[in-house]
């Protein structure tokens, strides 16, 4: 049910103790991981206000993340759709390509302060994997990363990379072959190496206190943009558009704002091959609450309960859930979730390659391309701030080869 | 409050003095065609309650042989609906059985939990074992079960603190199923003075019987466990059988009750 405005301004946007965000979230759990959810909690609410991890999590965001991350005009993009003005959040920049460090710093950091030696994760396209694997060598961490089987044919690239950052990928044979499955697996890895081992998820899916420890670190996305969009353009935005995969950048950009009902606020879900066929990963735009990994959530399943499976041409939207607080967040109408499909995503990279010079990866061009398409229903004297979550190095062999170009 | 068929057995073994013997298997693994002898034969095999398994996608808590009988089962086409079928096909030559559903909530809440809750209980259905539900998170499905008199059994693992551990036993009824491993279906690593120890632990705590799962393999693992837990469940020793022979379904039955026989008889022995 959709809140009136003047509660959407109000709200403070926590989750209950049990890490509920209304009906959503929730620990839907096996018993054998009640207790390492407690101990997570319990240390993250500990080092969430402790000056030490804090500092030390700012300094390593700056120095070695390099934070903040620009908030830059599009200006020559901008002119060309001819409405609204287009900024850019430049997560590209980060360290290791992506939003995605932002969180495995805070994760990595909560691993160390728990006195676990051993940190695993899942990965989709290998972004997650890597940044993940990254934190771990710099902390002196062992690091085990469960990716699809599919995957880890399609994304040679970040496999290679992860294994020169010292860690162990581990091929994930089961079911779909894919993202969730590496999830399963991950979770089957934590269960049974509970006492040494710390879980990395990469968004904001998953049990709680996963979705909100996950956005907080991500939140810093939205903090910058918050002053700097003063600095630069006296206000705040009009709009802000992030891509949705499980969701972490989205929220990342999002939460700072959630109070300020005049900042419109749009995720979106890779459409695949459009949302009316059953080939697309948009769990929010045409799926149903249900429970997968842990939380009450939107979700794409068949009309037996079975998780389906997913199409995206960006392997790090291929995810049949999304963030519980996503799913909040659609149903009290303070966030609006639409559908970008693999055709205008692809159009999306090569317009903003060409035209800003700077190639984004392919699950941010979903962002991208729906970006366009309010930017031209909007006024000139309008903004919108367009989450650039990511750069499109490890997606040049996967559009070449969909181009019929051969790289090697 | 009448006693449920469930609660019925328990006592039953108790004033006898015996152990439960309780096996799993996944309905429809590797075609529903199977299932319903399977279960006969089990049951012939002395098997006091049956733990049947609704497959599901995404089982994150269970080992490779369990996923592969799921997706065997899913790949057979059998659905929510199914093992329900195959409960009532059951009922029509056996009415003392106990049958727990072992499973996943989301294919629950795609039925719709109220539907569900009615038709497992007129299917014959006696309790309800979902993993992936901890008592914190129970909804509308605790209180439909109650109303359709269906036993909801609970879990609790070595790493359960006191506390929860008397909010599960309060929350749980039929038994207690205790995860006697840190680890997923499957994992080789059970230690039996470890068992008993936290099973006489956990008696301080909760009042209902204690039945142990994960790990138990052979005759052996099953006798010892008994010999202080109300009984043993043993799960994928069976599903393997299962994977074994699923080319040549019509050995399954039996190949199952070979297994069972000698548990049945080192459990009896034992106690
Ligand atoms: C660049 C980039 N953007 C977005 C995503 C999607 O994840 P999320 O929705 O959690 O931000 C990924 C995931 O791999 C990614 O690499």
């Amino acid at each position: 049910m959709a809140l009136k405005e003047q509660e959407l301004r109000t709200l403070d946007y926590e989750p209950d103790t049990g890490g509920h965000f209304g009906d959503y979230g929730g620990r839907y759990v096996s018993e054998t991981l009640m207790a390492a959810l407690n101990e997570l909690d319990q240390n993250y609410r500990k080092l969430k206000n402790d000056p030490g991890f804090k500092c030390e999590f700012d300094a390593d965001l700056a120095y070695f993340v390099g934070r903040p991350s620009p908030l830059y005009h599009a200006e020559r993009w901008s002119k060309t759709v001819g409405g609204a003005q287009i900024y850019f959040k430049r997560e590209d920049l980060n360290h290791t390509g992506a939003h995605k460090v932002n969180n495995t710093i805070g994760q990595a950091l909560l691993a160390k302060y728990s006195g676990k030696p051993r940190v695993i994760a899942e990965t989709g396209a290998g972004q997650h994997g890597v940044a993940s694997a990254t934190v771990a060598a710099r902390l002196g961490l062992e690091c085990v990363v469960y990716m699809g089987a599919d995957d880890v044919e399609r994304q040679s690239p970040n496999v290679y990379r992860m294994k020169l950052l010292g860690a162990e990928v581990v091929p994930v044979e089961s079911g779909s072959r894919t993202l969730k499955d590496a999830l399963n697996e991950a979770m089957r890895d934590w269960v049974t190496n509970v006492d040494n081992t710390f879980y990395i998820i990469g968004t904001v899916a998953g049990p709680s206190p996963y979705p909100q420890l996950v956005r907080d670190f991500n939140a810093v996305v939205g903090r910058e943009v918050k002053w700097q969009s003063r600095e630069i353009f006296g206000k705040y935005p009009d709009a802000l558009v992030a891509c949705v995969g499980g969701g972490s950048n989205a929220i990342g950009l999002f939460y700072p704002f959630l109070r300020d009902t005049e900042v419109a606020i749009y995720g979106v879900e890779a459409a695949g091959r459009g949302l009316s066929t059953n080939e697309h990963a948009a769990p929010l735009c045409s799926g149903r609450p249900g429970v997968l990994h842990g939380a009450k959530t939107y979700l794409m399943d068949n009309s037996d309960g079975q998780i389906a499976h997913t199409h995206s041409v960006s392997a790090g939207l291929d995810y049949p859930g999304v963030g519980p607080e996503h799913a909040y967040l659609k149903d009290i109408g303070r966030a609006k979730y639409v559908g970008a499909t693999d055709e205008e995503a692809l159009a999306a990279f090569h317009e903003i390659s060409q035209v800003e010079g700077i190639i984004p990866a392919l699950e941010t061009a979903h962002a991208l391309a729906y970006t366009k398409k309010l930017a031209a229903s909007m006024q000139p004297d309008q903004t919108i701030v367009c989450n650039m979550s990511g750069r499109g190095d490890k997606d040049i062999f996967t559009v070449a080869r969909m181009e019929g170009i051969s790289l090697t | 409050m009448s006693s449920s068929r469930i609660q019925q057995r328990m006592e039953a073994l108790k004033i006898s003095g015996r152990k439960a013997l309780i096996p799993y298997i996944v309905a429809g693994d590797p075609m529903s065609t199977v299932t319903v002898p399977a279960m006969h034969a089990i049951v012939e095999a002395g098997a006091d309650i049956i733990e049947l398994g609704m497959p599901f996608s995404d089982p994150f808590a269970d080992g490779p042989v369990n996923q592969r009988g799921a997706e065997r089962a899913i790949n057979g086409g059998m659905t929510l609906a199914g093992v329900l079928k195959v409960v009532s096909e059951f009922r029509k030559d056996d009415n003392d059985t106990p049958i727990v559903l072992m499973g996943y909530l989301n294919p629950l809440l795609a039925m719709g939990e109220i539907i569900f809750c009615e038709a497992a209980a007129r299917a014959g259905v006696d309790g309800l074992l979902i993993v992936d539900m901890p008592p914190e998170e129970e909804g509308s499905l605790v209180q439909s079960a109650k109303t359709h008199g269906l036993d909801l059994i609970y879990l609790a693992a070595p790493t359960t603190t006191d506390e929860r551990l008397r909010a599960i036993g309060r929350a749980t009824s039929g038994y207690l199923y205790y995860v006697s491993l840190k680890g997923i279906t499957g994992s080789s690593k059970l230690d039996i003075s470890d068992v008993s120890q936290r099973v006489a632990h956990m008696r301080q705590h909760v009042s209902v019987p204690i039945c142990v799962g994960f790990g138990i393999r052979t005759a052996q693992d099953a006798a010892a466990v008994s010999s202080t837990a109300d009984g043993s469940i043993v799960g994928t020793v069976l599903v393997s059988q299962v994977e074994a022979l699923a080319d040549q379904p019509e050995k399954i039955p039996n190949a199952l009750k070979a297994i069972l026989e000698p548990m049945r008889q080192a459990i009896d022995t034992n106690g």
